[in-house]
């Protein structure tokens, strides 16, 4: 065993501290440390985006990274998106068009599709297709998520040009 | 009254019952990152336990040496075969009537077989315990080969030759090879020879159904904690038979039933990967004994497509005759059945190759035989039904490849060659020639709807035009129009022929409804994202008419629900829903009578109409269920008991059949091998339909699978039983980029003898999907004298295909 | 999957990082994005007692375009190429492949640095520099040297850049004429089956330079000198793309795996290869 490190993280906006072997991969500080289960595992290589959380602004599977590799950094989770009495457009747009069965990814997918909005707020269906191709989906053949994700989007554009 | 304001339309909406697409209420917590898996849980002083695995396919294991390994800080125990033998429990049982180690008990027959399980205080340190275990191997002649497995000399299982040499008799009867597990025979083998010597068109063809793994996102797992102070166990994992793991716990561990708890909480997917009893349960629970702690055992990838329930891996070769206008006159299956190891095969005890004998598919063919043997290789055990009912898909590709080669050998029209050999409408119901009766159908309908739909003429005149173009080099890409009919067996079973491990495949209802009009009803069923919370609420909504909105729904818990076998092979809807719609009945029988005296008249003179008792002839008077519940718990009624609750245990008369129409249109990359789906088109008849926007998710999601396993998805072996496609790296598992979007459609044959008319629908786009992809690869080549060649279709295969017709010189 | 233990190391002067290298030897790796490293280590395929993870390290993630000569920091990521308006204009085949590489989480981890550095033939990353004649910058404890990439590779993991050197940037002169990243691959997420890298200059319909490259076709990313000269003096007509593919399949030498045997792998190349040149020239 090595010695263990001492790792900050702000996580959905709450700092966190702790002494953590480096090896402790960040899907097991976040899911094991911190009880922060929405973030799945699924494949551990990096293939299925089921651990998918925001980094420091980018989309990042999070049992390829080190908890020391995220010390010092801002991290948000499928639990720091919407909240029940106000849930997030993404989450409203699963439920509402079926984007969604097994639930095991979903986390990973929302978290994931809330980034690609955020770079691309009119994303085509091609565009969807590609920015979420990091996150699989064993049950819904995705033609309900990109609809979900669609949805979304049109649905956050039209409170954004309300609000103007 | 709102009631009396209300429309009977608006009365139906609001009860949000059968037919209507009602929004899920299981998306709340998933969509918040709420859902309850089994790795989610965690008990105080839980440890971790994991697997050190044989790298080997085939070898003796001379030594286990754990010295090393219980020096590992946070190591607390190695269990191996010989800590398990005292108790009886180095072997377990395992559903097809053999018997698996559960760790090596001097030997390994696969890659990744469990040898040592490491109990540690983290999985951390149980990662470091496994690498410090010493295992000495002695290896042993590989065969991954059923085939050579049947002639060589190489014993994979000694246990199951006697000390003479002799060998005795398994589960299924005679064997006649020590590798051989058994021979499975259905339907006539003189007449259907007879019929075959004498046909006037005689084609044969083999195929190769490789193997593949169900590969759910969340790996099998589980938590045993075993309450010493009670002499309690729970275990909680990814089950999707609940019931039948609590018992088979029992009867192995010799725990009493009534100490055992066994939850499924959330499963993050199945797909039959579920289904099966792995040595990991077995450890988890014995680690818990020795340790007294609760111990939690996860899969990882690796080990989950490596050792845990493989699907297909059926080797088949069949004869198909037929008049020379196309009429079939008879059909021969033998299948060489690649069972690995162990056989633990998911299929009820009397169909050791489950329900292959529904290869006659959705056609009229008067005379078959079918026979299957099972052989032991050096892979891994499993034979689970890969989203589909028992061997349905290997039945479905096996007879959808038949009937396209015969196509090509009669030189006929696929799509015309089908129409005139499906089963009549009024034929049903309709007993077939390997012996199931079809519950009803409507195929011709269902086929011309779909051939319509798609512009079929259309498509073959497009395809001719692109075959000239294409010899004339005026383009690179041919193009298939993939077809296929599918007939599907779900709903297992009736109890009179069909169990697993002794257990009726009957399913089963409890219902109870509340003071206020409420109602909780327990499943012997558990969801793996099919939407039980939702559909089953909207039947007894219908049943019961309270609004499916205040029924709780609730499944996995064997403390509290009632018993039943399970979630797989679409049995959910046929068996389990129709206990609901029973059970629902009972409520409502009761509910009748209370209406009747609290509307002060003959329990014949009020009748049920979507929400409430109605005084007959006299609408004006009623009682709402909602008022009928509460009477049911306030009132005094001579000759009726206090409360409002029923239970079923439904065992259905017969399975449920439903039945599909699939196009799929593809361009093939001649050059590259690489496909594009251009259109899939989907009819399904699933019977009576609960909630439309579920179906479509499913009929989505089974293509998908669909796609996938006929495009790429393999456990690929080499020669020494290493398996080369151990990660999602090389295991093909689409992405939203390599996925089309499919039209679904639908026509409705409801089923004559379940309560509700409803088939299941689960599984029906993965049986009829993978033969319509494959087929599509294959009539690209058609006009290019293809007949047969085996799936996955990967890019290398197609471009093999090409190659070997010359299309490349 | 849990990798063996390790110590971690975060420094912020390269300094520190080459005296953790001298300290440490073989037991020592630098890490950028980890995508590549971090599953072997969890499948105990890599062994790392020490890992010097570089992402404090001051100027890595820079780029700069100045003088026809472009600056690609090493920890510069796919999504940041991808992303860069400047880039995009001076070379757009960086854009073009990147795209192609793994998929967006990936991408926002996954570093040129890395991708170069690592030696995998399966990374896009070399056989693009090579198309490109990048250079790539190492620094080690007797300073700095240049190494170009066509010289870097030597087999599968192994470069020219010694275990106690750090690939600090790529420097890449700014492209001419029409370019194409071609590849085929299983599916997003997946190595290529074949893919090849073109830079092409015509004048006057004629073609007066052409560079080639192709991944996981060897144990080495290949730049196929013989086969950019195949194209060159010609009008790029059928018979030169048949030159210019025989060339390249000279220079190639791949294995079977489970994307298929060489004969398909071969056979691909030369199409991808081909496809490649077409659409290079069409944009030349």
């Amino acid at each position: 065993m090595s010695k263990k490190m001492h790792i900050k993280l702000n996580v959905n906006g709450k700092d966190e501290e702790f002494l953590a072997e480096p090896r402790e991969l960040l899907i097991y500080t976040l899911r094991e440390r911190l009880n922060i289960t929405g973030p799945h595992i699924g494949c551990e290589t990096s293939h299925c985006g089921a651990c998918t959380v925001t980094i420091d602004g980018k989309s990042v599977k999070s049992c390829t990274m080190f908890a020391a590799q995220a010390d010092g950094k801002e991290i948000t989770t499928i639990e720091g998106i919407g909240t029940p009495d106000s849930l997030h457009p993404l989450q409203e747009a699963f439920k509402e068009h079926h984007g969604l069965q097994c639930g095991y990814c979903t986390p990973g997918m929302i978290t994931r599709a809330t980034k690609l909005l955020e770079e691309n707020p009119n994303p085509s269906e091609e565009d969807i297709r590609f920015g979420m191709a990091g996150n699989l989906c064993r049950c819904t053949g995705y033609q309900n998520i990109v609809k979900s994700i669609l949805a979304a989007a049109a649905e956050m554009n039209a409170a954004k040009e309300a609000a103007e | 009254m709102k009631d009396e304001v209300e429309s009977r339309d608006d009365r139906v909406a609001n009860l949000k019952g059968m037919g209507c697409s009602r929004k899920r209420v299981e998306d709340a917590r998933f969509t918040q990152g709420k859902g309850n898996y089994v790795d989610d849980i965690k008990l105080d002083g839980m440890l971790f336990g994991d697997f050190v695995r044989s790298p080997y396919a085939h070898a003796r294991i001379t030594s286990i040496n754990a010295e090393e390994a219980l020096k590992v800080p946070g190591v607390l125990a190695v269990l191996t075969a010989a800590d398990l033998e005292p108790l009886g429990l180095h072997w377990m049982p395992t559903l097809a009537g053999d018997k698996q180690m559960v760790l090596a008990d001097g030997k390994v027959l696969f890659q990744g077989q469990e040898v040592a399980f490491v109990v540690a205080e983290d999985r951390f340190a149980a990662a470091d315990g496994i690498e410090a275990v010493e295992v000495e191997y002695e290896e042993l002649p590989v065969i991954v080969d059923p085939f050579e497995a049947m002639k060589t000399d190489v014993v994979l299982r000694e246990d199951l030759v006697a000390d003479d040499g002799s060998i005795p008799d398994g589960a299924h009867g005679p064997r006649t090879h020590p590798n051989h597990i058994f021979t499975w025979e259905a339907g006539e083998k003189e007449a259907t020879q007879q019929v075959l010597d004498n046909a006037e068109v005689l084609v044969e063809e083999s195929m190769y159904y490789h193997r593949t793994h169900p590969c759910p996102l969340e790996t099998c797992g589980c938590v045993a904690s075993m309450d010493k102070v009670n002499g309690k166990l729970t275990l909680w994992g990814t089950f999707q038979a609940p019931h039948a793991i609590r018992t088979v716990v029992s009867l192995i561990s010799g725990i009493e039933e009534h100490n055992i708890r066994v939850v499924s909480p959330d499963i993050g997917g199945g797909f039959g990967n579920k289904v099966g009893a792995y040595p990991g349960y077995v450890c988890s629970v014995v680690a818990s004994i020795v340790t007294g702690k609760p111990v939690k055992w996860i899969e990882d990838r690796m080990d989950n497509l490596m050792t845990t329930a493989f699907a297909r891996d059926y080797h088949m070769t069949g004869k198909i005759s037929a008049t020379k206008e196309g009429k079939i006159t008879g059909l021969h299956c033998h299948v060489t059945a690649d069972h690995g190891g162990f056989d633990a095969c998911a299929d009820p005890t009397k169909f050791p190759a489950g329900f292959m004998n529904i290869c006659t598919g959705s056609y009229d063919i008067p005379t078959a035989f079918l026979e299957v043997d099972g052989v032991y290789t050096n892979k891994a055990p499993g034979g689970v039904s890969y989203r589909c009912s028992f061997r349905v898909t290997e039945a479905v590709y096996f007879i959808e490849r038949m009937v396209e080669v015969l196509a090509i050998e009669l030189g006929m029209d696929a799509a015309e060659l089908r129409r005139i050999n499906f089963i009549k409408k009024e034929q049903f119901p309709y007993k077939a020639a390997l012996g199931w009766e079809y519950d009803s159908g409507d195929y011709h309908t269902a086929w011309d709807k779909a051939l319509t739909s798609v512009d079929y003429d259309g498509l073959r005149a497009e395809q001719a035009q692109r075959v000239e173009d294409f010899k004339a080099g005026k383009t690179r890409k041919l193009m298939g129009v993939g077809l296929s009919f599918f007939t599907e067996i779900v709903g297992a079973g009736p109890v009179k022929n069909c169990d697993i491990l002794g257990l009726g495949m009957f399913d089963s209802c409890e219902i109870r409804i509340h003071p206020t009009g409420s109602a909780i009803a327990r499943l012997g069923t558990i969801s793996q994202g099919q939407g039980h919370a939702t559909t089953f609420a909207q039947i007894l909504a219908s049943e019961i008419g309270l609004p499916a909105d205040s029924i709780t729904i609730e499944e996995g818990d064997t403390d509290t629900a009632p018993y039943g076998l399970g979630t797989y092979g679409s049995r959910s809807t046929p068996v389990a829903g129709a206990a609901t719609a029973m059970a629902g009945r009972k409520i409502r029988a009761k509910a009748q009578m209370i209406a009747a005296y609290l509307l002060e008249v003959h329990d014949n003179d009020v009748e049920f109409d979507v929400d409430r008792f109605v005084v007959k002839g006299a609408p004006e008077k009623f009682k709402t269920m909602k008022e009928i519940a509460f009477a049911a718990y306030n009132q005094a009624i001579p000759g009726i008991e206090p409360g409002l609750e029923a239970v079923s245990y439904y065992d259905p008369p017969n399975m449920t059949y439903p039945f599909g129409a699939y196009v799929c249109v593809m361009d093939i990359d001649v050059d590259t091998g690489v496909p594009e789906i251009r259109r899939f088109y989907a009819l399904d008849d699933c019977g009576t339909r609960i909630n439309p926007m579920i179906i479509e998710g499913q009929v989505h999601g089974g293509l998908t699978e669909a796609l996938a396993v006929a495009l790429g998805q393999e456990i690929a072996y080499d020669d020494m039983g290493n398996v080369k496609t151990g990660t999602l790296m090389d295991f093909f598992l689409p992405t939203a980029w390599e996925v089309p979007n499919y039209e679904t459609d639908h026509t409705v044959t409801p089923s004559p003898h379940h309560p509700i008319g409803a088939k299941g629908v689960g599984e029906s786009p993965h049986v009829g999907g993978v033969p319509c992809f494959s087929n599509a690869v294959h009539d690209a080549f058609r006009a290019f004298g293809l007949r047969q060649t085996n799936m996955p279709h990967d890019h290398w295969r197609i471009w093999k295909t090409a190659n070997e017709l010359g299309l490349h010189d | 999957m849990i990798p063996a233990a390790f110590d971690y190391y975060r420094p912020t002067k390269m300094d520190d990082v080459i005296a953790l290298l001298k300290e440490h030897g073989d037991d020592a790796r630098v890490m950028a994005g980890g995508h590549s490293l971090i599953p072997m280590m969890k499948l105990r395929m890599a062994e790392i007692p020490h890992l010097i993870d570089l992402q404090a390290i001051d100027g890595l993630n820079e780029i700069f375009i100045e003088d026809g000569q472009m600056t690609i920091g090493a920890m510069v990521t796919q999504h940041d190429l991808i992303n860069h308006a400047g880039l995009e204009a001076a070379a757009p085949i960086l854009r073009e492949a990147a795209l192609q590489i793994a998929d967006p989480q990936v991408r926002y981890m996954g570093t040129v640095g890395g991708n170069v550095a690592n030696g995998d033939p399966g990374n896009d990353m070399p056989g693009l520099m090579q198309c490109l004649d990048a250079t790539f910058l190492l620094v080690g404890p007797d300073g700095e040297r240049s190494v170009a990439a066509r010289d870097f590779y030597e087999a599968a993991y192994m470069t020219a850049r010694e275990d106690e050197e750090v690939l600090t940037s790529v420097s890449i002169p700014a492209p001419q004429g029409g370019y194409a990243y071609e590849k085929q691959k299983r599916k997003i997420g997946d190595y290529a089956t074949a893919a090849a890298a073109v830079q092409i200059i015509k004048e006057d319909g004629k073609c007066t330079a052409a560079s080639i490259a192709m991944t996981n076709l060897s144990d080495t990313p290949i730049y196929s000198v013989d086969a950019g000269a195949a194209l060159v003096g010609t009008a790029v007509d059928a018979a030169a793309l048949n030159a210019a593919k025989a060339a390249m399949l000279g220079d190639i030498d791949p294995t079977e795996d489970n994307r298929g045997p060489v004969a398909f792998k071969k056979h691909v190349a030369g199409v991808i290869l081909a496809r490649a040149i077409e659409r290079a020239w069409s944009r030349a």
